[in-house]
């Protein structure tokens, strides 16, 4: 479902990261673990094709990202790739609900509020679907953050550090509501972090 | 935001309300030169002697014998149509009471509307605008009073009241804010007034001695009369001649309306280029201030931008998004600007009826409007444009990581 080729990126002026070949299959949890500056983001922002590697290439669904236009890969991430950013951002001046229905829209979906309802309510939010992002809890903000992550149903979830700002209490809360999650939409999920806490939780890791 | 699009309103609104104050009024101006090639009268400034007995606006510059317009009135002179007499000097709360005969209709196109004209001496037809604005009709009885403007001090109630005969259809032009008598009638009014002292019994009622509409001017050689309006049977070097003889060889003056108004035209553009080019350089800094608020509030929106761009958005749909912000501030800036302009404009209209007696309204749309949105709308679009390939190219991935 998810797998990677001999890729390598570098920023300007710097030496060139390498990563390891990743093959993950459907359905499949994995965790890749890395310390600070070994180019988790940048490896999360390739797969998910937020940048473009020198080398090498990424593959999701059958789909290699290198062969589309900026603009066609831009679609083919809303519609099959759901991310999760450490720090949960939304678009301020729309509600939770109104941003979810961005979230549809930009990828060229069906808007379904029934879908949105469900979703958010499944995440135990279903309360806050008229309010503004800005006035929901750390914790809150992170379960819609998922909730907009998996509204289209993608074939791959990515979560970048989604626990490092969390308590131990909400890390493994928000751990299983991603497992949870992913299993029933069917989604390979490939959560990336430095958090030693989520070792034991994953049989499947790639170290950096 | 708020300050780029009151400035943007504020040049839209300037640029209109010139728009329709120089159209309107040149419409104005137009409509009331009614044809005339040559006014007669007092000497002084010919522009003034235009706007006074042309356009009803100034004073007049003095009064002209009989005597001495006796070459024009004659009915068999080779050159002259129509030489329609008009004398002003009295008013009814502010409407001109004028002195003058049947033809001055002809020259605006007027007809009775109600009633029929006046007959006599002290009956007077009023245009459709006294009529509607002073509630009279057929029958009412009025004083009038001294001057141009209402002074009860100077009210001629000595004299005898003035009778309203008729009421003219309106026609859009300035005869509609004039009241309209026999020119014997403003004489009569005056005798009262010049033989109170002398006590003259003598003077009882010989007002009527003055005739009809049909007795002629002529008979009256000791007599003033303000101006003659004067139609040409052709317009060559005669009348020219004629002109410029009158100019320089007697105590009259002879103006043409239409290059005097020219010339007021001329001297109202410089105002107005300046008016122009202050709203030219207010639009101009508020196309720069939506330039810089779109520009500055990209970076606080960055991220939202990268997101949109995560969700599926592509480019191009970011680049579109800041236009349309652009178009979208031009758009109401414009809208804003045109209700400022419009509602100007209809309470300029307001004072401008009581201190000029023309109408003017601000319910009437230009096709430079047209032009002037889509002006709006190009700088709105160029305000934008750059922000929005700055959007565009931003690299979402330095965005989302450094957040």
């Amino acid at each position: 479902m998810l797998q990677t080729a001999d890729l390598q990126f570098s920023y300007d002026n710097q030496p060139a990261l390498q990563f390891p070949d990743i093959q993950c299959g459907k359905g499949e949890h994995w965790l890749l673990l890395g310390q600070s500056g070994s180019g988790k983001t940048t490896l999360l922002h390739l797969l998910g094709g937020l940048l473009t590697p020198q080398k090498g290439h990424v593959e999701v669904g059958g789909t290699a990202l290198g062969t589309l236009s900026s603009a066609s890969r831009d679609r083919f991430r809303g519609q099959h790739i759901g991310i999760i950013f450490q720090k949960a951002h939304f678009v301020k001046s729309l509600t939770v609900e109104e941003n979810l229905m961005l979230a549809q829209k930009l990828a060229g979906m069906k808007i379904s509020k029934e879908r949105i309802v469900q979703l958010l309510e499944q995440l135990n939010v279903g309360h806050k679907l008229r309010a503004q992002p800005d006035r929901l809890s750390q914790g809150e903000q992170q379960r819609v953050a998922i909730a907009r992550a998996l509204v289209n149903q993608p074939d791959v979830i990515l979560a970048d550090e989604p626990t490092s700002a969390l308590d131990d209490v909400n890390c493994t809360e928000v751990i299983n509501l991603l497992e949870r999650e992913s299993n029933a939409v069917g989604a390979t999920l490939l959560v990336v972090t430095h958090d030693g806490r989520l070792k034991e939780r994953f049989g499947k890791q790639i170290k950096l | 935001m708020l300050l780029s699009l009151v400035l943007f309103a504020l040049g839209v609104g300037l640029i209109s309300l010139l728009l329709l104050l120089s159209q309107q009024l040149q419409e104005k101006f137009d409509k009331n030169l009614a044809g005339v090639d040559l006014v007669i009268g007092a000497k002084g400034s010919p522009l003034q002697l235009i706007l006074c007995n042309m356009y009803h606006i100034d004073a007049p510059t003095g009064n002209v014998p009989i005597s001495a317009a006796r070459p024009f009135l004659n009915p068999n002179h080779p050159l002259i149509k129509t030489a329609v007499p008009v004398s002003v000097g009295d008013n009814y709360k502010g409407y001109r009471i004028v002195g003058t005969d049947y033809r001055i209709l002809d020259l605006y196109e007027a007809s009775i509307g109600e009633g029929a004209l006046w007959e006599k001496t002290f009956e007077v037809t009023i245009g459709a605008g006294v009529a509607a604005d002073l509630k009279l009709s057929v029958g009412d009885k009025f004083f009038s009073s001294h001057g141009f403007i209402m002074d009860d001090d100077l009210a001629h109630d000595d004299a005898d009241p003035f009778v309203v005969t008729g009421i003219l259809a309106p026609t859009g032009a300035v005869i509609d804010q004039l009241i309209l008598t026999n020119t014997q009638s403003i004489w009569a009014v005056h005798d009262h007034e010049a033989s109170d002292d002398a006590d003259d019994e003598a003077h009882e009622h010989d007002h009527y001695a003055y005739g009809d509409v049909h007795t002629s001017l002529l008979e009256f050689p000791d007599q003033d009369i303000t101006a003659l309006l004067v139609q040409f049977k052709m317009r060559n070097f005669q009348t020219l001649n004629m002109q410029r003889s009158i100019n320089e060889n007697t105590d009259l003056q002879a103006a043409t309306p239409a290059i005097e108004i020219n010339r007021l035209y001329s001297m109202m553009g410089l105002g107005e280029d300046a008016l122009r080019a202050l709203a030219l350089v207010i639009i101009f800094v508020s196309g720069l201030s939506v330039f810089i608020s779109l520009y500055s509030s990209l970076k606080e929106r960055k991220y939202e931008l990268a997101l949109m761009r995560v969700m599926g958005s592509s480019p191009g749909k970011i680049f579109l998004l800041i236009v349309l912000e652009g178009l979208l501030l031009a758009l109401i800036g414009y809208i804003i600007g045109m209700v400022l302009s419009h509602g100007s404009m209809e309470i300029l209209a307001g004072f401008m009826k009581s201190s000029y007696r023309y109408s003017f309204s601000g319910a009437v749309f230009l096709r430079e409007e047209l032009y002037l949105l889509a002006a709006a709308l190009g700088i709105g679009f160029i305000a934008a444009v750059i922000p929005a390939i700055q959007a565009r190219n931003a690299d979402i991935s330095a965005t989302l990581a450094e957040a």
